[in-house]
């Protein structure tokens, strides 16, 4: 059964995908790092480097190797520039 | 207005995130207050444009003033942050903190601009003249 993940995308990613968020199906063991790799699968303007690049699922900040679960929202957060 | 923690698109104003701050036994009050720059690297900086992960950064700014509150010696803290199109001039960030004595407000203040800028999943995009830029702050 695979999982549907929901990959949200901000600031230059947002942009590169002309979207804010991607629904993706995986196979259950699948990382935030895979969610991330196939938004650009479906996206191919998303750029390969995650460096520098931080996760979040479900709004909790996350390794890239986090394992996924049923229905969590990865984001993909670009070098944040807030104040 | 008398959230604690505001992330939205209206007109920050100092002077109303100061005066819903609780003063209780407070006898010093510093602001740190983020405006948008007319110029960023020898560039003339037109506008900014503030985007959040909105649902993420008002977590984590509340996070940062729960932390703030455990970590100095203070009466009370409120961090409010802009989102959307800012002219020149315009107040990006207000972050103000009342403790009894100065040192821990001077202190838990400056604590709380640096983490937000570190962490905040937020992000700014620069518009000038040859074109637009999304801001990378890292050291």
């Amino acid at each position: 059964m695979p999982m549907h993940i929901i990959v949200r995308l901000f600031a230059s990613h947002r942009e590169a995908a002309g979207a804010g968020s991607v629904a993706v199906q995986l196979a259950p063991g699948a990382t935030a790092a895979d969610a991330y790799g196939r938004a650009r699968d479906i996206h191919a303007g998303l750029p390969a480097s995650t460096d520098g690049v931080a996760f979040a699922v479900n709004r909790e900040f996350a390794k890239p190797e986090t394992q996924l679960a049923e229905g969590d929202e990865v984001a993909v957060l670009p070098p944040v520039a807030g104040g | 207005m008398n959230a604690r923690i505001a992330l939205s698109s209206g007109i920050l104003d100092e002077q109303s995130v100061v005066s819903n701050l609780s003063r209780e036994g407070a006898g010093a009050v510093v602001t740190f207050v983020g405006r948008v720059r007319g110029e960023s690297r020898g560039r003339t900086v037109e506008k900014l444009e503030y985007e959040a992960y909105q649902e993420m950064a008002e977590l984590v700014l509340a996070r940062i003033a729960r932390e703030i509150r455990e970590q100095f010696d203070i009466v009370d803290i409120a961090i409010h942050h802009r989102v959307g199109t800012l002219a020149v001039g315009e107040i990006s960030v207000v972050i103000a903190v009342s403790a009894a004595h100065r040192p821990a407000a001077f202190d838990a203040c400056r604590h709380a601009i640096d983490t937000l800028k570190r962490i905040a999943p937020i992000w700014k995009k620069e518009y000038a003249a040859d074109g637009a830029t999304w801001v990378d702050d890292r050291p």
